[in-house]
C-alpha cells in the first residue's frame, strides 16, 4: 500500500465520499489510497466533483443525498444488503452499485446455522440454567428437540442461503427453499410461496434481500403455517418480519421459537423477547468476523480501483 | 401386589420375565416396560443396592416370583457399577442392557467370564451428540450465547456491538475419537469449510481425514479440539496440560464425551490464564457440579450433560432398549450388542 500523501496534496488520491463515518480500521486502511470526505461535510466543489460514494454502514442513502452529487457514477456499499440505498434513484441516473458480494456470506451462513442449533437445542437457555446453579439444585434441563432431520425452508437461495442449505444438509436436514424464481442447479425443493414453504417446514431461515416485495414477508399467516413447534431464524433484515406480530406469536405459542440477528429498529430489541427461553438474540453480528472485515475491505477497494481504472466492477448489484 | 402380578402373569399365559430396573425412566418408558416385564424398580425401592439385589435374588425361591431376574436395564454414568460385586449379588443375570452408549460402568471382562451378554445404546444418540458438539463449537467461536446474554441485558443500545468472534471456515478441527459420533461431527464440520483431522486408537481406513497417532501432535496442528471418545483407562485425561499447551492460545476445546476425558483443573487454569481461548463443555468431572470459575467466563459455553438427550433420542432409546430386552428373552440376537457371552 502506498504511504498516505501529505494533507495539502490530495491530487494523487482519488476522491471518495463517505455516506457515514466508517469503522476505524476501515478508515485507516482506505485513507492511504483515497481522499476520504464525509458527504455531509463536502463543500460545493467537492460535491460537484465526486464520482464515488462509499456507503460505509446502514445509514440511509436517500435520493436527496444522491441528488447533491451530480457527477456520481458509483455507489460502493460495505454491507451486503443495500435496501437502505435509494436504488430506484441510482437506476434512473445510471449509477452503478456494488455490495459486499460473497465476502460475508460464509460467516453469515455459519451464524444462521449456529442460531438454528441454539434455538432447537436451547443452548443459550441451558447455559444460563447451568450458570445459575440450577443443574445442581433442579436437575437436568428439560429435553429439547433434534436438529438432524428437521425440514428447513430457506427464504432466499443466494450466496448466504445456499451456504446455509449446504451446512444444514450435512446435519441430515431436508432442505427446501423459496426465492423469486427456482434455481435449476439447486438440489432442493422449490416452493413458489413463503406460505407454502412455511407450511412444509419445521425451521424457516430468512436470508433474502429486503425489497418492496419482501417487506414483512413473514406475517401472522406465515407464522401460523410454520406452527407451534416451528422455529424462525432471521439473518436477513428486520424488515422481512412483522416484528410486533412475531412477538405476539411467540408469546401465544403460535410458533415454537426464534433466532434473531436483525430487528426492525436496531439496536432496539422488543423487551418481551428478553424473558423468553425459546429465543436466541444477537446484535446484528452474523456477518461479522475479523476475517470477513478484511475480505470486505479488499472487495471495496477492489471495486473502487476497478472503477477508476475503467475495469469491470467486482460485485455489482443488479438494479 | 405380588399376588396380583403373579395372577396377572398366569392369566396372560406365560408369566412376564423378571427385569431389574436400575435406571430412572419416564412415564412412557415405565409403562412400556411394565407391559412386557415384571419390573423390580431400584429407584422405587428404598433399599440400598446390595439389599435390593439380595432381595431380588432371594425372591426367586418363592412362589411369588417364579423367575429370577435374568436381565437388568441399567443407566450409564457410573452411579451404578455392574462389577464383580454386582454380578455376585445377582447370579441369575444373563444380560445387561445399558441406556448409555458408554459402557465404562460395566465390567466387560467379568460379564464375559460369567456368560453375561451386554447391550448398549448403539448409535441412538450419535446424531444428537454430533449436532450439539457442532452447536457448541459455533457458539464458542462466534460467541452466540455470550451475544445473546449481552443483548438480553439491554447492553446493545448502551455499549454498542458485542465483540466479534472468529471465522469457522478454514479452522483446523482435531477430533479425538472417530466413532459414530466423531464421524458425524466431521461430516458436519466439512460443510463449514473446516479442515478435519483426528486421533483414535488406530486409523480408520475409510476416513478421509488426516490421522494423528499422538493426541499432542493433533492438538499442535489444531485450532479446535473436539473430544468425542469413550472413557477408558487410555483416554482418561487425554486432554491434559500437554495437549492444552500444544493447542495453544486461540485454541478451543469442545467436550461432549465424558468429564473424565479432560483434566478439568488444567482446563480451568488454562482458560483463566488465557493459554487457550475458550471452551464448549457438556460434561464435567463431578456432575452436576461445574467449576465456579467457568461460570464467570464469557468465553465458555456450558450445558448440563444433555448433548444426547432430545425427545427424539429418548423415544428411539426406549424402542431400542425394549427391542434388546425382548430379543434376549426370546432367544434372538441382541440388537446392539457390546459383548456376546
Amino acid at each position: 500500500m502506498p504511504p498516505p500523501a501529505p494533507a495539502d496534496d490530495a491530487g494523487d488520491r482519488p476522491l471518495v465520499l463517505l455516506s457515514q463515518t466508517p469503522l476505524p480500521h476501515f478508515a485507516a486502511a482506505l485513507e492511504g489510497r483515497y481522499r476520504l470526505v464525509l458527504a455531509a461535510d463536502a463543500d460545493a466543489a467537492t460535491a460537484a466533483e465526486a464520482r464515488v460514494l462509499l456507503v460505509a454502514g446502514l445509514n440511509k442513502v436517500p435520493a436527496e443525498l444522491l441528488d447533491r452529487l451530480p457527477a456520481l457514477e458509483l455507489v460502493t456499499a460495505v454491507p451486503v444488503g443495500v435496501d437502505h440505498v435509494d436504488l430506484a434513484a441510482c437506476r434512473r441516473r445510471g449509477i452503478a452499485v456494488t455490495n459486499a458480494g460473497p465476502a460475508f456470506a460464509a460467516d453469515s451462513a455459519d451464524y444462521a446455522v449456529g442460531l438454528v442449533v441454539a434455538v432447537l437445542r436451547r443452548v443459550a437457555a441451558a447455559d444460563a440454567y447451568v450458570r445459575r446453579g440450577r443443574w445442581a439444585t433442579d436437575g437436568d434441563y428439560p429435553l429439547t428437540t433434534k436438529v438432524s432431520g428437521k425440514r428447513v425452508g430457506i427464504v432466499g437461495l443466494g450466496r448466504i442461503g445456499s451456504m446455509v442449505a449446504r451446512r444444514l444438509a450435512a446435519f441430515g436436514c431436508a432442505v427446501s427453499y423459496n426465492s423469486r424464481s427456482p434455481k435449476p442447479s439447486a438440489p432442493y425443493k422449490f416452493f413458489p410461496s413463503v406460505l407454502d414453504l412455511a407450511a412444509d417446514s419445521d425451521v424457516v431461515v430468512l436470508s433474502c434481500a429486503l425489497t418492496e416485495e419482501t417487506r414483512r414477508i413473514v406475517n401472522r399467516e406465515v407464522m401460523e403455517a410454520l406452527g407451534k413447534d416451528g422455529v424462525l431464524v432471521n439473518v436477513g433484515r428486520g424488515g422481512l418480519v412483522d416484528e410486533p406480530e412475531l412477538v405476539r406469536c411467540l408469546r401465544e405459542g403460535v410458533i415454537g421459537g426464534a433466532g434473531l440477528d436483525v430487528y426492525e429498529n436496531e439496536p432496539d430489541v422488543p423487551p418481551e423477547l428478553f424473558a423468553m427461553d425459546n429465543v436466541v438474540l444477537s446484535d446484528h453480528r452474523a456477518v461479522f468476523t475479523p476475517e470477513s472485515f478484511r475480505g470486505v475491505l479488499d472487495l471495496v477497494a477492489g471495486n473502487i480501483d476497478a472503477f477508476f481504472a475503467g475495469r469491470p466492477l467486482i460485485s455489482p448489484v443488479t438494479l | 401386589m405380588a399376588m396380583a402380578s403373579a395372577v396377572a402373569g398366569a392369566a396372560g399365559g406365560k408369566p412376564k420375565p423378571a427385569l431389574l430396573l436400575l435406571s430412572r425412566v419416564d412415564a412412557a418408558f415405565s409403562a412400556a416396560l411394565r407391559a412386557r416385564f415384571r419390573v423390580r424398580d431400584f429407584y422405587a425401592s428404598a433399599a440400598p443396592l446390595p439389599a435390593f439385589l439380595a432381595a431380588a435374588a432371594a425372591a426367586a425361591a418363592t412362589a411369588e416370583d417364579p423367575q429370577a431376574p435374568r436381565a437388568v436395564l441399567v443407566a450409564g454414568g457410573g452411579a451404578i457399577l455392574v462389577d464383580e460385586a454386582f454380578l455376585d449379588a445377582a447370579p441369575s443375570l444373563r444380560c445387561v442392557v445399558t441406556t448409555s452408549a458408554g459402557v465404562d460402568h460395566v465390567d466387560l471382562a467379568e460379564c464375559k467370564s460369567r456368560g453375561v451378554a451386554v447391550a448398549g445404546a448403539g448409535t441412538v444418540y450419535s446424531a444428537d451428540v454430533a449436532d450439539h458438539a457442532v452447536g457448541l463449537l459455533i457458539d464458542v467461536l462466534r460467541r452466540v450465547t455470550a451475544a445473546d446474554r449481552y443483548v438480553r441485558q439491554g447492553l446493545w443500545p448502551v455499549r454498542g456491538d458485542y465483540p466479534l468472534g472468529s471465522k469457522l471456515g478454514g479452522k483446523r478441527v482435531g477430533i479425538i475419537g472417530l466413532g459414530s459420533i466423531g464421524s458425524l461431527i466431521a461430516k458436519r464440520l466439512e460443510a463449514f469449510g473446516c479442515v478435519v483431522s483426528y486421533h483414535s486408537r488406530s486409523p480408520k481406513a475409510s476416513a478421509p481425514y488426516r490421522y494423528f497417532p499422538d493426541v499432542h501432535d493433533l492438538a499442535a496442528d489444531s485450532d479446535v479440539l473436539v473430544v468425542a471418545c469413550a472413557l477408558s483407562d487410555a483416554t482418561r485425561r487425554i486432554v491434559g496440560r500437554r495437549a492444552l499447551d500444544a493447542l495453544g492460545t486461540g485454541g478451543v476445546v469442545v467436550n461432549v464425551a465424558r468429564g473424565g476425558n479432560v483434566d478439568e483443573r488444567e482446563l480451568v487454569a488454562a482458560l483463566q490464564e488465557g493459554r487457550i481461548a475458550g471452551a464448549g463443555l457438556d460434561v464435567f468431572e463431578d456432575e452436576p457440579h461445574v467449576p465456579p470459575e467457568l461460570m464467570a467466563m464469557d468465553n465458555v459455553v456450558l450445558t448440563g450433560h444433555e448433548a444426547a438427550f432430545t425427545e427424539d433420542s429418548i423415544a428411539d432409546l426406549r424402542e431400542l432398549m425394549i427391542g434388546n430386552l425382548e430379543a434376549f428373552f426370546t432367544g434372538k440376537p441382541l440388537l446392539t450388542p457390546v459383548l456376546h457371552p
